[in-house]
């Protein structure tokens, strides 16, 4: 039945556009486009949509906004009370049977094509630009009278360029061997990941070897333009994974590498530095609401600040009496993990909170056509180097850094020579946590805060440390790239779970040939 | 920086370290010993059945099918509260990742029971339902022997046992130990828990196994079954620490505390510690792998949640918590942390975690050697 009413009603339209482009649209084209399958509904639109008729306009967003209604071969649009017959644009009652027009994702994608092909000769270059982008995805050869109208009146060159390419991939698909081995070798130019997918799907449906061959070509062209996206875009989330893993495995090092202490709460001041960041957007959402967009400014002392008083009071109260015996350490540090997260979750409630991004953090730079770098993930790697190089210069060039190190080497001549080895302790100790606590500010911006972030960070960031050898800071620093850029690429591979897995089978290797990590301090003690 | 011999946290015991070595007592337990088995014996194995299956339900003396089970679920924590015991007290080996064994075993003992179901599942099918689930049309080759329960039982030895065994190889051989050690067992462990996550690897994903109805073809969710059960784990657990006494008590165990307070000395006077640490840290995975498969009949269900990181490292509380430098302690810990976790987290399900984490710094803080050294000490200076 329907079939038979849409060849009919297809066969009306078909006369009405032959017509000429003067008429109208109709009610019956109004209704041939509202109500059928999909596919039929995409050919009648296309054929009204060839005659280049204005009044399709408004009928397309009614139909985009869910307004209309069919009955009996009338299409409707319904504003609240106001009842109007599309393609007449008659007043009318509506029908008692009318029925809502339910639009699926493709038949969307096609009326916004349509209203896209529109703006594609709009005077606005942006309109035009972005009606461009619309089309990417559902050009098809009922618009290739659109495009090519809008090409011979486009003047910007680069505007032009995209067109012609628009209009190849509408050809790609065409029944005309010629055209399609046209469009073929058009499309090679391109530098959208999105011709590449075209391409490839169209490849695996087409018969004729000439035009196969000619794709073949194409893709090939595109995807090693692609390739190159591609493995920076890996490249640069690695980096970006692991300039976290770094600010989570630096406190780490000091605590666990210069100390001896094993703090399995570590993650758990990660977590504070991210609560705090979320206290300080709060506060600054409700009282300072015109500097919101540099809470970040306040968030980063504060996020330190909170994590190493936690950190000072921890070392005070448990881990000063536990020196010398790591394991009971990390069992006492597990169950501060345990009551710090219990904390976190009475005051604030188990559920995960919300931080959003100062404006100036979200979005991203465009290098390549298919690789964006977010603003966000770019302004943790410069945070971690920042970090990275201010306790570098702490440690190296500061008393505390100097007393430091001297009780890492000896405690006792350290303390014979006069210092106060308590004090450093506590001190290095709070400069551990004070350091997580910002990694935890810088997690909270480009991820989900709630009272378990930490232990998702723990295995990861002591990994880190034993990789790249303790005591050693330069270690950490190339453990941490290593590791986060090893884990993308076996994700890209094998996906995230086994990645994970292999990462972690691949360090209980390595560990085999070098226990002491990649950078060993050199010793003659048989005791390790 | 060479760390101090207490680095393992052994405060010495009196007579052990600094002076000679007293000689090995030739008997496995003094008298009082062999009277405290034997009531243990008869309490599990005669009371406990009368009271919850003969004395009836209104009667004070009355022992619910919860506490029946309780029970049961405890004395497999003891088991693994022991193995823990055995490693960390005795060879001072802190493992992270008994919960991997422990729900190792438990899976295995999971294969068999969901064979047991046969075709009694939501779908009707041979297969366990996450498999119809999951369309697969035939079992996994790691399913092979899960339709022999003797088979299964030798899986669920081989299987934890082979795994400790190479993975402790590889470490013991290049001389991880300490924290070291500690930490890459929970990688381990957490690794093993991503796996067991994934529907691929055939064993349920997020959901695991659960809603068995029968073990050796009886039904299994019955009063007597509960018993049955719960009997046989303190069985179990009796026979387990004996043999573990017969282990510390002979030359054997000698070497193994040594190792523990001085691993370098014992290597220099010509043992290779390696042997030792092997063969009693694959003992230890092995013995939680049998209260795993204890474990899951009793509760019924096994998921991955069991191999989480959180799991491995309470095991390790327990046998803090009774004290570690003894064999009751652990065993002890076990039913102290567990006991109370069953009524906290009906009184005051919020500050559970509050008590446990208390109870890890208490412990580690004032308590080094567990309740059991608490109540020695009373004893010594009675």
């Amino acid at each position: 039945m329907t079939v038979l009413k849409g060849l009919l009603g297809g066969l009306i339209l078909a006369l009405a556009g032959w017509a000429g482009n003067a008429c109208a649209l109709s009610p019956e084209q109004a209704s041939r486009v509202a109500d059928g399958s999909s596919d039929e509904r995409i050919e009648a639109l296309h054929l009204v949509l060839g005659t280049g008729d204005v009044t399709l306009i408004p009928f397309v967003t009614a139909l985009l906004a869910d307004e209309v209604k069919v009955s009996a071969g009338r299409a409707y649009i319904v504003r609240g009370e106001e009842v109007v017959e599309a393609g007449s644009g008659k007043a009318s009652k509506l029908p008692e049977d009318a029925e809502d027009v339910v639009n699926n994702n493709r038949m969307r994608q096609a009326l916004e094509g349509a209203l896209a092909a529109f703006k594609l000769t709009s005077a606005d270059r942006t309109e035009r630009a972005n009606a461009i982008e619309t089309l990417k995805n559902t050009a098809d050869e009922g618009l290739l009278g659109f495009l090519e109208r809008a090409a011979s009146t486009e003047t910007d060159g680069d505007l032009k360029a995209r067109l012609e390419l628009l209009r190849a991939s509408a050809l790609i698909s065409s029944g005309d061997k010629s055209r399609r081995l046209a469009a073929a070798e058009l499309l090679a130019s391109s530098n959208d990941p999105s011709t590449g997918s075209l391409l490839a799907e169209k490849l695996a449906l087409e018969s004729d070897p000439e035009v196969k061959a000619a794709m073949a070509r194409s893709l090939d062209a595109v995807q090693t333009r692609l390739a190159w996206g591609e493995r920076l875009g890996v490249l640069f989330t690695g980096a970006s994974l692991g300039s976290i893993l770094l600010l989570a495995a630096l406190g780490l090092a000091i605590t666990y590498g210069l100390m001896g202490v094993i703090n399995m709460a570590h993650g758990e001041l990660l977590m504070i530095g991210a609560y705090a960041t979320w206290l300080v957007q709060s506060v600054f959402k409700t009282y300072l609401p015109q500097a919101f967009d540099w809470y970040i400014a306040a968030a980063i002392p504060a996020s330190f600040l909170a994590a190493a008083l936690v950190g000072a009071a921890m070392e005070r109260s448990v881990i000063r009496w536990l020196y010398g015996r790591p394991l009971e350490t990390l069992l006492a540090t597990w169950g501060i993990s345990l009551i710090l997260m219990q904390t976190v979750r009475s005051l604030f409630g188990a559920q995960n909170v919300g931080v959003e991004n100062p404006s100036w953090l979200s979005g991203g730079v465009q290098v390549l056509p298919n690789l964006t770098l977010p603003y966000n993930r770019i302004a943790i790697l410069v945070f971690a180097a920042l970090v990275l190089l201010g306790v570098v210069l702490l440690i190296s060039k500061t008393r505390l850094g100097l007393f430091v190190r001297g009780v890492t080497q000896n405690r006792r001549m350290a303390a014979c020579m006069g210092v106060n080895t308590a004090r450093v302790d506590t001190y290095a100790f709070s400069l551990g946590s004070g350091i997580a606590g910002l990694g935890g500010c810088a997690l909270s911006q480009v991820g989900n805060v709630g009272p378990d972030l930490g232990q998702g960070y723990i295995v990861d960031s002591f990994m880190v440390v034993v990789l790249g050898g303790v005591g050693q800071l330069a270690g950490t620093v190339y453990a941490a790239l290593g590791l986060g850029v090893l884990n993308k690429l076996l994700e890209g591979w094998q996906g995230a779970v086994l990645a994970k897995i292999m990462v972690l089978i691949l360090i209980v290797i390595f560990i085999q040939k070098r226990p002491q990590g990649i950078f060993a301090m050199k010793g003659r003690s048989a005791e390790t | 920086m060479t760390p101090p011999r207490s680095a393992f946290g052994i405060p010495p015991q009196p007579g052990a370290a600094g002076g000679p070595a007293e000689p090995p007592p030739r008997r496995l337990l003094a008298g009082r010993g062999w009277t405290g088995v034997l009531v243990a014996v008869l309490f599990l194995s005669v009371v406990v059945p009368v009271l919850n299956l003969f004395v009836p339900e209104g009667s004070a003396l009355h022992l619910s099918g919860f506490y029946v089970s309780l029970l049961g679920k405890i004395l497999c924590y003891a088991i693994c509260a022991l193995a823990i015991g055995l490693i960390w007290g005795y060879t001072g080996i802190l493992s992270l990742g008994h919960g991997l064994f422990f729900a190792l075993g438990g899976y295995g003992m999971g294969m068999y029971l969901m064979r047991q179901i046969g075709s009694d599942g939501q779908y009707k099918s041979n297969l366990p339902d996450f498999m119809v689930f999951l369309n697969w049309k035939e079992f996994p080759w790691h399913w092979a022997w899960s339709d022999s329960f003797i088979g299964q039982m030798l899986l669920v030895i081989l299987v934890p046992g082979l795994l400790a065994f190479v993975f402790g190889y590889f470490a013991f051989r290049s001389r991880i130990k300490g924290v070291y050690f500690s930490i890459i067992t929970q990688a381990l462990t957490f690794a093993a828990m991503l796996l067991f996550f994934r529907n691929e690897t055939g064993f349920g994903g997020n959901n695991g196994f659960t809603d068995f109805k029968r073990i050796l073809d009886i039904p299994i969710a019955t009063p007597g079954m509960r018993v049955v059960l719960c009997v046989i784990t303190g069985l179990v657990l009796v026979g387990f620490y004996l043999m573990s006494r017969a282990i510390v008590q002979s030359k054997y165990g000698r070497v193994l505390q040594a190792i523990r307070d001085a691993e370098t000395r014992v290597m220099f006077t010509g043992y290779n510690p390696v042997a030792y640490k092997l063969s009693i840290w694959t003992l230890s995975a092995v013995m939680c792998a049998v209260a795993g498969a204890l474990y899951v009949p009793q509760v019924g269900i096994i998921n991955p949640g069991e191999m989480s990181p959180a799991a491995g490292i309470e095991m390790a509380i327990w046998a803090a918590v009774g004290g570690r430098a003894t064999l009751i302690g652990p065993i002890v810990g076990a039913f102290f942390v567990n006991g109370a976790k069953s009524w906290f987290t009906v009184a005051f399900p919020e500050y559970w975690l509050f008590f446990l984490g208390a109870l890890f710094i208490a412990v580690t803080l004032f308590l080094p050697r567990g309740i059991i050294g608490l109540l020695k000490r009373k004893g010594d200076s009675e």
